[in-house]
Formats: C-alpha cells, sequence, structure tokens
C-alpha cells in the first residue's frame, strides 16, 4: 500500500487503524444486476474520503451498507466490512445497533425529512442521548448547546423549543450535524448533504465540516455527484461507475490528472472547467464507454 | 474519447402496462390475499344469483300457500315456509336481486350526483365551494331514520323511496371526497401545465381531473355497497323500504322477527345472506384498495 | 446587431400574494414576491434568471404565462402591451410561450401515455392528435426513442422526462421557452444533451428562451444574457460575459465566489458570504442584501438602492457597485 494512503495530513500519525475498512464489498437487489461490485474502500481516522458517481452507481447503496439501512431485499456480500474495527459483515443486528451513533452517524440530503415534524428539535436531540442513563437531564442540555455552538447555529438555546418546519434548509442541515455528532462518532457519513441547499449555504456547510474535522479529527465519508464539492473537501476520492470503483487516490492526484476513462469523461462534462464560447455541451456516451472500458482500475 | 454522441441513459425504465385499468392484474392481486379470496367468491356468489335469481327460484316469491304456514325444511321447501306460506329459499334468492337493484342503481344515481358537484367543488371559486360544502353538511347532518319516515310520509313506501333516500343520504360524502381529491390535483404540476397550455375547462376536468379522481372513488363505492344493503333491508324491516310482498332481506327478517318464537329460520333465512354480503362487498373493497394503493406496494430498490 | 422586437418583455412587474389571517375580505398584509422586475426576451436569445430559493425567479417564470396573476407592472407580447391580467390577455401569451416544470415527470398526467401527452398541445390547440410518424419525428428531435412513446411518466428516467417535456412543447412551435431549473436532478452526463438540444431548437426555430436556474455554470455556457435575482428583485442584470469578468454587484460576487470549484488546489478559506437569504416575511429594510454584504454601510441599511446602468445595457441595483470609485472606497472602509 502507498504510504501516502495511510498518512493522516490533519494529525500526522502515519497509518492509524482504519475507522472503516471494506473489502469486496458486492450488494445485489433481489438476483439482479449488483449495485454494488466487489468495492474495497478504507477511510483513516481524520481522514475525508469522497464517493463520486452519477445516479445508479451504486455510492448510496454502498453508504447505506455501513449501518445496514439498506432494504430488506438487499443481499450483502464480501469479505469484511469493519467499522472501527468490528467486522458488520454478518454480525447480528444489535451489535450494528450498537454502532450506529457512537461508531458512525449519517447525514441525510435533504434535512426536512430528517427530522420529525412533530417534536421540538430540542426533543429530538434529547431523544438521540437516551443510551446515556448516567447524564442528567441538564447534562444533556449542556450537550446539546455545545454542539449547536460548534455548528454555528445562531441563538442555540431558543432553537431547541422549535419544530423542524420553522427552520431554512441550511439551518436544518447543520441541526442535523450536529444531532449526528452529538453521538460522538468516529465515522460521519454524509450523503449529498449539500445537494438540496443553495449555493451559499452550500459553501456555508462545506466549511464547517472541514472545521469540525480539524477541531475534532472525525473522519468524513462524502458521498457526492458533484466534483466541486469533492475538491472542496476531500483528502481521497473513489470513483464509482456501474457498481464498481474505477479509480482511486488523492483529490490532488485524480483531479491533474483523471485515467480512467469514465473519470476523464466525468471531467470534461464538467461545465465549470471548461472554457466559454463552446457551442455544443459535453455529454457522456455510455455505451461507447462500456465498449472501450470494461472496469479497470485507475492509475493509483 | 468518446463524448459528445447522444447519451444514453443507463437504467433502463422498466416497461410498466398501464396504470389506468389493469383489471387483470388487479384482480390477481385482489385474489392473492386470503380475505380477498373470500370477498371474490362471496360478491360472484351475491352478483350471479341476482342475474339469474328467477331461474335459480323453484317457486314464485310471492305465491300464498295457507296450507304449508312455517314448514320445516324439506326437499321442496330448502329453507321451509314463512307465516303465509311462501317459499324461503324463493324469496332469499329474489331478494338478493331486489338488495343488488337498491345498491347498484342508488350507487350509480349518488355518484352521477357526486362527480360533477365535487369537480365544481373543488375546481371552481371559492364561494361555489363554500355554497356546496354548507349543502352537503346540512344534508349529512340530517338523522337518517327521521329523514327516512319523513320521505315515507310524503312519497309513500316503495323501491324508488329507498333509493331516493339512500342516494341523498350518500351523495354529501362522495361529494366530499370527489372535492377534496381535486383540490389536491388540481395543484399538481400537469394540471398547471395544462393550464399553461390553454387547456380548455372542460379538457381539464373531464380528461385529466376525472380519470384521476375516480380511482379512490370507486374503492369507497365499491365499501359502501354493504353499508347500502343493510341500509336497504333496515328501512324494510322498519316498514319504510320496499313493500311487504316485495322479497327482501329486510322484509324477511321483519315477517321472521313476528314469529321467532315458534321459529328462528324465517330471521336466520334474512338475516345470513346480509351478513354475507356485507362481509363479502367489505373484504372484496379491502382487498380492491390494497390493490390500487401504490404506497403498499412491495418494497423494492431505493 | 440590429435589435429585434422582444418576444416579451415584463416592465416593473409585480406580483404580491395575500398572507395572514384575512376577517371580512381584508387580507391582513401583502407578501411581495416580486418587486418591479423588467427582463426582456428577443428571438434567439437565451436568458438566464439565477437566484437562490425565494429569490422569486420561480414565480416570474409563472407570472409571465398568469399561472401566478402579477399585481402590477406591465407585460409586453411582441412590443405590443397587455392589456389587463385577465385570462384573455394570457391565452394570448400562452399560446406563443411554453412552460417546462422544474419536475417533468410530475407536469405529465400520470395517467396518460407520454405519446398522447406530446400531442396535447396540438389537441389544445385544436389542430387534431398528431399521426404516429409526426409523433416519432418530433420525440426524435427531443432525443427521445420512440419506443418511450407507450410509456407512462412513471416509467421515465430524469434525462428522458425532461426530453418529453420538450417534446410537448415543441408539438407547437412556441416562440419563447420558459424553462425552470432544466437540469436540475441530472447527471451531469445527462445534463449537457438537454442543454443541446436547447440550443439546436434555438438555432433552429430562433426560438426564446428563459432559463429559471441556480447553476451559474450553465447559465454562464448557454445564456447571451443574465439577470440576478433575490428576494424578488434584480440586483443585476446583464450580458453574460461581462457579469463573469466584472461582477458589479456584491451578492454576485458572493455567489460566484461560493460555486465550489473542481479544483483541490484552490479551496476557499473562508465561505465567501454568511448567514442565509432571509424569509420574504421579513424582508430587510434598505438594500435587500445589506444583512449579508461584506462593503455594506448605513445608506445600506435605510434607502433602496435604484438601478445604475452601466455599458452594454449592464444594469446594477447597488449604492456602491464594485469596481466603481464608491464601490472601492466601500471596500476600503469595509
Amino acid at each position: 500500500m502507498n504510504l501516502e494512503f495511510g498518512f493522516n495530513r490533519v494529525t500526522g500519525a502515519a497509518l492509524a487503524e482504519p475507522v472503516l475498512d471494506i473489502g469486496d464489498l458486492t450488494i445485489s437487489y433481489g438476483g439482479g444486476t449488483p449495485a454494488v461490485q466487489g468495492v474495497h474502500l478504507t477511510v483513516r481516522p481524520g481522514e475525508v474520503v469522497g464517493v463520486i458517481g452519477e445516479s445508479g452507481s451504486g455510492k448510496t447503496s454502498l453508504a447505506h451498507a455501513v449501518l445496514r439501512l439498506l432494504p430488506q431485499s438487499a443481499v450483502i456480500t464480501g469479505q469484511h466490512l469493519s467499522l472501527c474495527g468490528t467486522d458488520l459483515l454478518g454480525a447480528p443486528d444489535k451489535t450494528v445497533a450498537s454502532l450506529r451513533g457512537p461508531g458512525a452517524a449519517m447525514i441525510f440530503q435533504n434535512p426536512m425529512t430528517a427530522f420529525s415534524p412533530l417534536h421540538t428539535l430540542g426533543h429530538q436531540l434529547t431523544d438521540l442521548l437516551w443510551r446515556d442513563r448516567t447524564a442528567s437531564k441538564e447534562e444533556k442540555r449542556e450537550r446539546i448547546l455545545a454542539v449547536l455552538k460548534q455548528v454555528g447555529l445562531p441563538d442555540p438555546a431558543a432553537r431547541l423549543e422549535t419544530y423542524p418546519f420553522q427552520l431554512s434548509g441550511g439551518m436544518l442541515q447543520r441541526v442535523a450535524i450536529a444531532a449526528a455528532l452529538l453521538m460522538r462518532p468516529s465515522l460521519l457519513i454524509a450523503d449529498e448533504p449539500t445537494t438540496a441547499l443553495d449555493v451559499t449555504m452550500e459553501a456555508q456547510i462545506l466549511h464547517l465540516m472541514r472545521e469540525l474535522r480539524a477541531e475534532s479529527g472525525v473522519a468524513i465519508l462524502m458521498i457526492s455527484h458533484h466534483l466541486g464539492v469533492i475538491a472542496e473537501i476531500c483528502d481521497r476520492v473513489a470513483v464509482m461507475y456501474a457498481g464498481r470503483i474505477v479509480e482511486e487516490g488523492t483529490v490532488e492526484a485524480i483531479f491533474a490528472d483523471p485515467r480512467h476513462p469514465y473519470t476523464k469523461a466525468l471531467f470534461a462534462c464538467e461545465l465549470s472547467l471548461i472554457e466559454t464560447g463552446i457551442s455544443r455541451m459535453p455529454v457522456i456516451d455510455h455505451e461507447a464507454l462500456r465498449r472501450i472500458a470494461p472496469v479497470m482500475r485507475g492509475a493509483q | 474519447m468518446a463524448l459528445a454522441a447522444p447519451d444514453i441513459t443507463t437504467r433502463a425504465a422498466s416497461a410498466e402496462p398501464g396504470r389506468i385499468f389493469r383489471i387483470t392484474s388487479t384482480l390477481r392481486q385482489v385474489v392473492s390475499t386470503p380475505l380477498g379470496t373470500i370477498g371474490c367468491a362471496l360478491v360472484a356468489l351475491i352478483v350471479l344469483t341476482a342475474l339469474f335469481a328467477p331461474w335459480i327460484a323453484p317457486y314464485s316469491p310471492t305465491a300464498i300457500s295457507v296450507k304449508e304456514r312455517l314448514a320445516d325444511p324439506s326437499w321442496s321447501h330448502l329453507l321451509g315456509t314463512d307465516q303465509l306460506g311462501r317459499d324461503l329459499f324463493s324469496r332469499v334468492i329474489l331478494g338478493t336481486r331486489t338488495a343488488m337493484t337498491v345498491a347498484l342503481v342508488s350507487l350509480a344515481v349518488a355518484l352521477a350526483a357526486a362527480l360533477p358537484l365535487g369537480l365544481i367543488a373543488g375546481y371552481g371559486p371559492r364561494w361555489l365551494d363554500a355554497g356546496l360544502i354548507l349543502v352537503f353538511d346540512s344534508l349529512s347532518s340530517l338523522p337518517m331514520i327521521m329523514f327516512a319516515l319523513a320521505t315515507v310520509v310524503l312519497l309513500g313506501a316503495g323501491l324508488s323511496t329507498v333509493i331516493l333516500v339512500i342516494v341523498i343520504y350518500s351523495v354529501p360524502s362522495y361529494a366530499r371526497l370527489i372535492r377534496t381529491q381535486t383540490l389536491s390535483i388540481k395543484a399538481r404540476d400537469f394540471i398547471k401545465a395544462e393550464q399553461a397550455m390553454n387547456a380548455g375547462l372542460g379538457r381539464i376536468l373531464f380528461v385529466h381531473l376525472l380519470p384521476n379522481v375516480i380511482g379512490p372513488l370507486l374503492i369507497l363505492a365499491c365499501l359502501d355497497l354493504s353499508t347500502i344493503i343493510t341500509l336497504e333491508a333496515g328501512l324494510s324491516f322498519l316498514g319504510l323500504g320496499v313493500k311487504p310482498q316485495i322479497p327482501s332481506w329486510g322484509n324477511i327478517l321483519s315477517d321472521g322477527f313476528a314469529v321467532i318464537r315458534t321459529t328462528p329460520l324465517p330471521v336466520i333465512a334474512g338475516g345470513l345472506p346480509l351478513i354475507l354480503a356485507t362481509i363479502g362487498f367489505t373484504f372484496f373493497g379491502e382487498a380492491l384498495r390494497d390493490a390500487l394503493d401504490p404506497k403498499l406496494a412491495r418494497e423494492s430498490r431505493p | 446587431m440590429t435589435l429585434k422586437n422582444p418576444v416579451i418583455s415584463a416592465d416593473h412587474l409585480t406580483v404580491s400574494v395575500p398572507e395572514g389571517p384575512h376577517y371580512f375580505f381584508q387580507p391582513t398584509y401583502k407578501l411581495d414576491i416580486l418587486i418591479d422586475v423588467s427582463i426582456a426576451v428577443r428571438p434567439g436569445e437565451i436568458v438566464s434568471i439565477v437566484g437562490e430559493s425565494g429569490s422569486g425567479k420561480t414565480t416570474f417564470g409563472r407570472a409571465l404565462i398568469g399561472l401566478m396573476r402579477p399585481s402590477g407592472g406591465q407585460i409586453s407580447l411582441d412590443g405590443v402591451a397587455l392589456p389587463d391580467f385577465s385570462k384573455g390577455s394570457f391565452r394570448k401569451v400562452r399560446r406563443e410561450a411554453a412552460l417546462l416544470f422544474q419536475d417533468p415527470a410530475s407536469s405529465f398526467n400520470p395517467r396518460q401515455r407520454i405519446g398522447a401527452m406530446i400531442a396535447e398541445p396540438r389537441r389544445i390547440a385544436g389542430q387534431g392528435g398528431m399521426r404516429r410518424n409526426d409523433l416519432q419525428d418530433l420525440a426524435a428531435t427531443a432525443g427521445l426513442g420512440s419506443s418511450l412513446l407507450s410509456r407512462f411518466p412513471h416509467a421515465l428516467s430524469g434525462g428522458q422526462a425532461r426530453r418529453a417535456a420538450v417534446a410537448r412543447a415543441l408539438s407547437v412551435v412556441p416562440r419563447l421557452i420558459i424553462a425552470d431549473e432544466p437540469t436540475a436532478g441530472l447527471d451531469v452526463s445527462v445534463q449537457g444533451g438537454v442543454l443541446n438540444l436547447f440550443l439546436d431548437i434555438r438555432d433552429r426555430h430562433d426560438t426564446a428562451f428563459l432559463l429559471i436556474t441556480h447553476n451559474l455554470a450553465v447559465a454562464r455556457h448557454v445564456s447571451d444574457r443574465i439577470v440576478i435575482m433575490y428576494l424578488g428583485r434584480v440586483l443585476e442584470s446583464g450580458p453574460t460575459a461581462e457579469i463573469f469578468r466584472a461582477p458589479r454587484h456584491p451578492y454576485t460576487r458572493a455567489l460566484l465566489d461560493s460555486e465550489p470549484v473542481p479544483d483541490p488546489k484552490r479551496r476557499r478559506a473562508e465561505p465567501p458570504v454568511i448567514g442565509e437569504v432571509p424569509s420574504l416575511m421579513n424582508r430587510p429594510s434598505g438594500c435587500e442584501f445589506h444583512q449579508r454584504c461584506r462593503i455594506a454601510r448605513d445608506r445600506c441599511r435605510i434607502e433602496a438602492p435604484a438601478e445604475t446602468p452601466f455599458a452594454d445595457g449592464h444594469t446594477v441595483r447597488c449604492h456602491f457597485p464594485l469596481d466603481t470609485p464608491a464601490g472601492v472606497c466601500a471596500m476600503a472602509a469595509g
């Protein structure tokens, strides 16, 4: 293994035990073509790893498989899927449940549907701390206020009394991140966390996530279809296409020199990288792509 | 690099058959649950009996034979006879026809009246909606029995009176359902798209709104069939329904009630088909609702 | 270049809706969704309206064809002003303009096949249905395989549904296409195809386009002019190249800077603008953007800026436009 990968650029610690280690994972739904096929992926402490791909590439299935959030019809096979050193493949539901929160926490695309509309945010955040039987109500409140402040929510004490619909999408996404952090996870799985937000809010949320990583050393698995988002926040990136990781490496390396035809095509289609004055926009010919490139691993 | 050719979407969407009236596949789904099968069988039994009643019934349901009053069941009289010596089996069979006639005719009339009213209330101007809602609310606040009594006094008892009472009683609930459906569909983009394309009122109402509101209505109507059948029987039992000599489950019950100390058979003969019909239409309606409800469709890929 | 008459132009268009409890038919207050918006689109021109949620860009598109009723201002068709905002007036506009909805799948009747829906505008116009061959040709123009014509809307992918919506709009060649977020939710590989389709239509029929989008990269590549909106007001408008080369409004600058750059070497140390778009119910006084503006001064809090013209029809609504003496002073002071 290349030493560069195992190097944590925030803490400077080399080759720490990975937070998430996925080995040869395959996910299929009811006998069809697997949604995810033979995927290897590791995330080390404090590292931000991006998974980029288009719809149907299997990136969301991969993210949801970690905490066993896939529908019942999903069949997961492979060598291992270790979260914080515990192999979750074939582990009882109880083990997986015990790692939801302390092991990995998720942030979803639409913060509006991530909260129950019937309860106040304070109520829902307190509920997340049900496991902690020793802490008093006041202690829990203090902890909640602390994370809300950490995610930059203005006037956190007043927000505890509000209902989800009273906040904007950007503010709710901050609360969702706070909810994830509240459980002090080792890994934050963010599934398109800024797709539903306006650009000015997206920039703020990405900035926040970068700060949180620097402060608390939480590792982040960032699922996105947006090259700009990946470039903004990730250390490493895996490019998914048709259920496989076709290329993987540091963002610097991949953005400077994409090797796989699909990655190249993805960059070629990114309008913000193209000079103006073109008469027609580029598109990807998936048929041709499948002909010339069965699946090949990237150069890294 | 293979760029600039037209894109080919990787996930080919499955070609599903039409969603409007997938009669065979819907029926298959209805029958796939045990309750649906029971419902289907009972409904089929009732409908066929009603259709072929005169051929099934061995005697005329109104033929009085004083000699054979309150006869016990035998091969010549499968369910025995009532206090006027009429063959109970024949009366039950022809009672099915009465029940179905009342139910289907009143349902058809009620739907025909409720559809335009509900569409107008849902799509029309607000003041008209408010006015219609007021009328619906007033109608449904009438006490059923009182209203039926008053109507019978005014128009005299009979089949058409029963139908009229049931129609007036059920129009408001159907119209209100259509109104809510219309309101929610009116706000959807495809109706806005029609408006943006300059579509006329008639086109929007009948080509685009109607097919989208009618599904839930048919399910409700199917579930309501059992209520209507019970209602007719109830009104007839109270003497407010069809004339006594006409075979109807309510009349059989009512006649049987007078002789219940002598023999329970007429009450059972009148009550059992009523219970079976209620169960049949309820099960069938519920299975139909489940089959047509996309939210209850089996879990699939995210 | 001689300027043709605009296909459609809105002058000082205002949309406000009654809000709050109303007793005895008198609403408590009005919510202004659009204030004083003037935008014109000429034949063959692609104009993009760019803005965040709550900017009123979707409302503007809908108000143009009367799906939202304007409460003030004027709409002109081919240089002729509509006499009023009645249904009859908008019927005229709707004959010339087609609206593509943000969610194309939802803009089709779920119980009708795509083929029938594509022929719908012609049927409405009283030209009868379409023959199978014509329908297939039309679908092919929009890049839609003829096998999809017998499908129901829910069985189409995002890109296919969008092409179907374009095909429907093309069945009575419109002179203006209003496209609401035409690339939202599309993969980058598909997005290019949809945009190329627009460009082809423009070239072939000289159709005017009004693109309503939040995607600056799309606006930059396909549009001739850009209009930046914020809380229902036009803050800046001008030729695309000018806006990107020298944005005059601090909000435009912030928007341009907020777009994440696909280059890990150009990460931003700080988010270009903080806070969020205020709610329409709490419209800020003075300049709507002053709470989030880096160079805002006392004047911005009190006085709403008027429109300042620059060269080439570039206008900006700011007291201290960037790259002007006033702006440079404000920048230095801020």
